[in-house]
């Protein structure tokens, strides 16, 4: 989240899609539902579904899954048509004015600089034109046919509201109702905020369709300012955390990339030569790496070794190592070893059926977890397996739950919250620190005496979490935070890191949190809002330096005042400027400026607030995305029907799984959209909460929701047993017959969409079958997030 | 001592002593019914963070001798302000669970059962296996393509795909940072979590 959890309370309208915030973040609701009651702010539902947040919602629409490009897309060319968007803050706070390079085009679904054979795209048409210095030209008045403003404006022309409205399936009516009202948070002074999660982003092209959010954001001026922001509502209490934490294949913490097998990542000069832009706040990112490999290989780290560079792997740039990929390999009997921290993804991988028959290829499996999961007895009878076929040696180690050891979780607003321990391990469980210290400490041991280069970066890591099993969680948050390698005295913020290897920090995003000894911010329990905004910036610790409203520069106009006294959040202050520094005054309010506080909004950069980005200017046209620099409308893998708004089909970026047990469903035979989604009383893949009785009594089954029309027509009862199929295979479960989905028009054609929670499986008190057999392996063309929630099943009576 | 719930709360938490919790005997009132005044009397209360979704909502945990006894929504914690949604209601039956595994499990090649095993027997199984797997597929250097030469560069990879890990999003900040550590000292590649999906 760009905002936070309370600051919902400070917006005028919400767009909820791709989230059903309701049931599966209840306590945004709380702080939306006082919007409403104290600003009359709106609640706008955009779900496929009509869920427990449609039902709360002052407006719903329905929406085919996987048409939010088309739906957000139309959107964009109603505000811009009708000139509804912020103009102040568009011409300065984005990159609108910016003039794009002649040779930059787009027909027909495909940007310039397609290469069909290698499905990807060369980015050196889509560039800003510059000057005889470098520095991008810009046409202020935005008129000028090349500024991104107008060229954003011919791209999205072509999404008139009926053309969106039979993609998308959405009733004209409702549809420019939402426009309107969405649209009317562009005026000065109002917020507006879009909450999304999984719903947006399980598509193949689920980066766009986030980036279509943001770009709306920006229009409308509703990034940086209190009640608005671009709002991911992550599924796990620590998501952000492991996120943040880099256990992602081709990052390291901080958001930092592993280095890859190439010739621009051979040293640590090059890589950060590579790596580093020259303008905006990454240009210090020199600083966060070497002090990342400070932290990692301690006194072994010098300059004279590149900081011990070359003790990290680097990837294959040929190899995608993702999710999907780790199965795909496995499947291919390429990885012979794998651990499971608390992940089932027999349950929660996309097609369940083949992630399970993959897991019997390897040698060894453990698994770390409170409970036997589908998983960890993947080899049973039980789970359909012949346990004497099944080579694999397998460990289940009982692991500690929450209030059995200590340490900090980030939610989604950033909040970094300590939490204490309550009790011992319950049975002989330990906690996953434990595990990870016992494994470490014993592979080190068995290495003790070789010198090969594979011994070199175990042996060398720095390892100094005390003499017991279980580590030291204070020192390793101190180690995160880092400190000066020389005084050991922490670092008090992540401006005072170095690259010349006098500071390790172990996550250079965190460094603030634990400042000083003996202070660490994530324990403070202060929930005094100053201001009213629930800012509470005494509670806790906010990444990054305590900020809670990421791009707060923006909630100020160009010469550094509230863009309404009701929407204060930081201003300009002449009079706070320490003048012996020769400080020309401050930013000052009620959050920690998101900018350099002593820079006077008259002085150069003064209205940049994106000081991440290299332009520090908003990003409506970008070079980031690998299918184009505006999000596009393609359909997914499984569709049934046809691209209404270019000959092109699938996203022309994703890779195309032509593997076995991964076939591909047509419309005929599978006419159906399937998708899948979560309930209140049931968390991920279930073995958190299909093992509580309270919660097991309150959702005891699986079940697959469908409209009364389809039931009808296939002669099935509320309550009846039917068969899902897919191309991939089928399961078996109750209907649930309800008026939540309603079958949509889509280019004149009636098509039926059934749901199904996919948080079951054969373990645990409730118990049903798993939904995300049906799903396939097929991942988003920027992340390999696999396309979850838009595929096409048929549906029968079981007989 | 008298002090509030509130006050208490911000004097343990700015001396970062987290885990003295009830030791003052700090009155419960208003917020407690009375009868749950009675069941939680003498329980030390120890603050912790909902583990499931990402809301990030305040607990108060009351133990007692060594026990989790009662779970509630902690009423000063400013996103939740003492609400609960079903699945953080239930914590307690977390720490309280017949169904929660008792010692490590293991199951031999082709077998159709678990064995129980001791800690020490199950990691050093695990650190040889780890070893033996990583010894055996681990890529030291690699040959690429140098455009400005047109010739072959040996690049130091240190890299093994013969090993996958998966998870972290139940873990907290400090043993993700661990698990990243010793997972890339190792050379890991594979290296996912839910994040992903």
């Amino acid at each position: 989240m760009t905002n936070h959890y309370i600051d919902l309370k400070n917006t005028d309208c919400a767009l909820i899609i791709g989230s059903n915030a309701a049931e599966n973040h209840p306590m945004s609701f709380k702080w939306l539902t006082k919007a409403r009651e104290e600003r009359g702010a709106r609640i706008i539902s955009v779900d496929p579904r009509f869920t427990r947040t449609s039902a709360k919602a002052d407006i719903y629409a329905p929406i085919r899954s996987g048409t939010d490009i088309a739906f957000i897309g139309g959107m964009i060319n109603y505000i811009l048509r009708n000139r509804m968007f912020n103009e102040a803050y568009v011409r300065k706070y984005t990159n609108a004015a910016f003039i794009i390079d002649d040779r930059y085009d787009f027909k027909d679904g495909i940007f310039s600089g397609y290469d069909s054979k290698s499905r990807k795209y060369s980015s050196d048409t889509w560039k800003y034109k510059t000057d005889s210095a470098g520095q991008p030209l810009k046409d202020e008045t935005l008129q000028h046919p090349r500024t991104v403003f107008q060229l954003l404006k011919k791209h999205y022309s072509r999404y008139d509201i009926d053309t969106v409205c039979r993609i998308t399936g959405t009733p004209k009516g409702v549809y420019m109702e939402i426009a309107d009202t969405y649209a009317a948070t562009g005026a000065r002074g109002k917020a507006g905020t879009i909450l999304y999660a999984m719903g947006a982003t399980q598509h193949t092209v689920g980066s766009q369709n986030i980036r279509s959010y943001a770009m709306l954001q920006l229009l409308l001026g509703n990034i940086g300012v209190p009640g608005g922001g671009i709002n991911a509502l992550r599924g796990e209490a620590n998501v952000q955390g492991s996120t943040d934490m880099a256990l992602l294949f081709h990052l390291i913490p901080g958001y930092l990339n592993l280095p890859s097998a190439a010739p621009q990542y051979a040293t640590l000069a090059s890589y950060l030569e590579t790596e580093t832009p020259k303008t905006g706040y990454w240009s210090n990112k020199p600083k966060f790496m070497v002090s990342l490999l400070k932290a990692f290989w301690g006194p072994n780290a010098t300059k004279d070794n590149e900081f011990a560079y070359q003790y990290l792997p680097k990837i294959d740039p040929q190899v995608n190592y993702s999710h999907i990929s780790v199965f795909e390999a496995l499947y291919e009997e390429k990885i012979k070893g794998m651990f499971c921290f608390g992940q089932n993804p027999v349950v929660g991988g996309p097609n369940a059926n083949k992630e399970a028959k993959a897991l019997g290829n390897l040698e060894w499996l453990v698994c770390v977890d409170l409970w036997e999961t589908e998983t960890s007895t993947f080899w049973t009878e039980k789970a359909g397996a012949r346990p004497a076929d099944i080579k694999t040696e397998v460990f289940l180690l009982p692991a500690a739950s929450s209030v059995e050891k200590e340490g900090t979780v980030s939610n989604s607003g950033r909040w970094i919250q300590w939490r204490w321990k309550a009790i011992e391990p319950v049975n002989d469980a330990k906690s996953d620190g434990w595990i990870i210290n016992s494994l470490f400490k014993r592979v080190k041991k068995l290495y003790e005496n070789e010198s090969s280069p594979a011994a070199a970066p175990i042996k060398h890591l720095l390892w100094d979490y005390g003499d017991s099993d279980e580590p030291d969680i204070d020192k390793v948050a101190r180690e995160i935070n880092g400190y000066n390698v020389f005084t050991g005295k922490q670092v008090p913020g992540f401006a005072k890191l170095s690259d010349d290897g006098s500071t390790c920090s172990g996550n250079w995003v965190f460094c603030g949190m634990y400042p000083e000894a003996g202070k660490n911010l994530s324990q403070r329990r202060d929930n005094t809002d100053e201001g009213g905004l629930g800012n509470c910036l005494n509670w806790s610790y906010s990444w990054p330096a305590n900020r809670r409203i990421l791009y707060n520069r923006c909630s100020a106009d160009y010469e550094g005042r509230p863009w309404s006294d009701d929407s204060k959040l930081i201003w300009w202050d002449p009079a706070k400027g320490d003048i012996l520094k020769g400080e020309k005054g401050k930013w000052v309010g009620l959050d920690v400026p998101d900018f350099n506080a002593v820079l006077a909004p008259a002085e150069p950069g003064g209205t940049n607030p994106f000081i991440m980005l290299p332009e520090t200017v908003g990003g409506l046209f970008t070079t980031k995305m690998k299918e184009g620099p505006f999000p596009e409308h393609y359909e997914p893998w499984e569709s049934p029907v046809n691209n209404s708004l270019s000959g092109v089909q699938l996203n022309p970026v994703v890779k195309v799984p032509k593997t076995a047990m991964n076939e591909q469903g047509s419309p005929d035979r599978f006419p159906i959209i399937g998708t899948t989604y979560r309930v209140s009383e049931h968390w991920q893949a279930g073995q958190m909460t299909r093992n509580l009785p309270w919660l097991a009594e309150l959702f005891p089954d699986m079940f697959v929701e469908m409209s009364e029309s389809l039931a009808k027509a296939r002669g099935i009862k509320n309550g009846d047993k039917v068969v899902i199929s897919c191309a991939r295979g089928e399961i078996t479960t109750y209907a649930l017959v309800t008026k939540r989905f309603k079958p949509l028009l889509i280019n004149g054609k009636q098509v039926e969409e059934v749901g199904l929670p996919w948080h079951f499986g054969y373990q645990g008190i409730a118990t049903g079958e798993i939904a995300n057999k049906l799903t396939p392996h097929i991942g988003d063309g920027n992340t390999m997030i696999p396309e979850y929630k838009a595929f096409l099943v048929d549906v029968r009576r079981a007989v | 001592m008298k002090c509030s719930r509130r006050g208490f709360l911000k004097l343990s938490g700015a001396t970062g002593l987290g885990l003295v919790f009830g030791e003052l005997g700090f009155d419960l009132e208003p917020v407690a019914a009375k009868v749950m005044d009675f069941k939680i009397k003498s329980a030390r209360i120890v603050p912790t963070i909902c583990p499931y979704c990402s809301c990030g909502c305040g607990i108060l945990c009351y133990v007692e001798n060594g026990k989790v006894i009662n779970t509630e929504g902690d009423p000063d914690h400013p996103i939740n302000r003492g609400s609960l949604c079903s699945k953080g209601s239930s914590l307690y039956q977390i720490a309280n669970n017949e169904r929660r595994l008792g010692k490590p499990l293991y199951r031999a090649p082709g077998s159709s059962k678990w064995e129980t095993r001791e800690w020490d027997w199950v990691m050093d199984r695990i650190a040889e296996k780890v070893k033996q797997t990583r010894d055996n597929t681990f890529i030291s250097s690699q040959k690429v393509k140098d455009p400005q030469t047109g010739g072959d560069l040996e690049v130091t990879v240190n890299r093994t795909e013969g090993i996958a890990c998966l998870g972290g999003a139940a873990l907290d900040n400090e043993e993700c940072y661990l698990l990243t550590k010793t997972m890339r000292s190792m050379g890991l590649v594979y290296l996912e979590h839910q994040a992903r999906i």
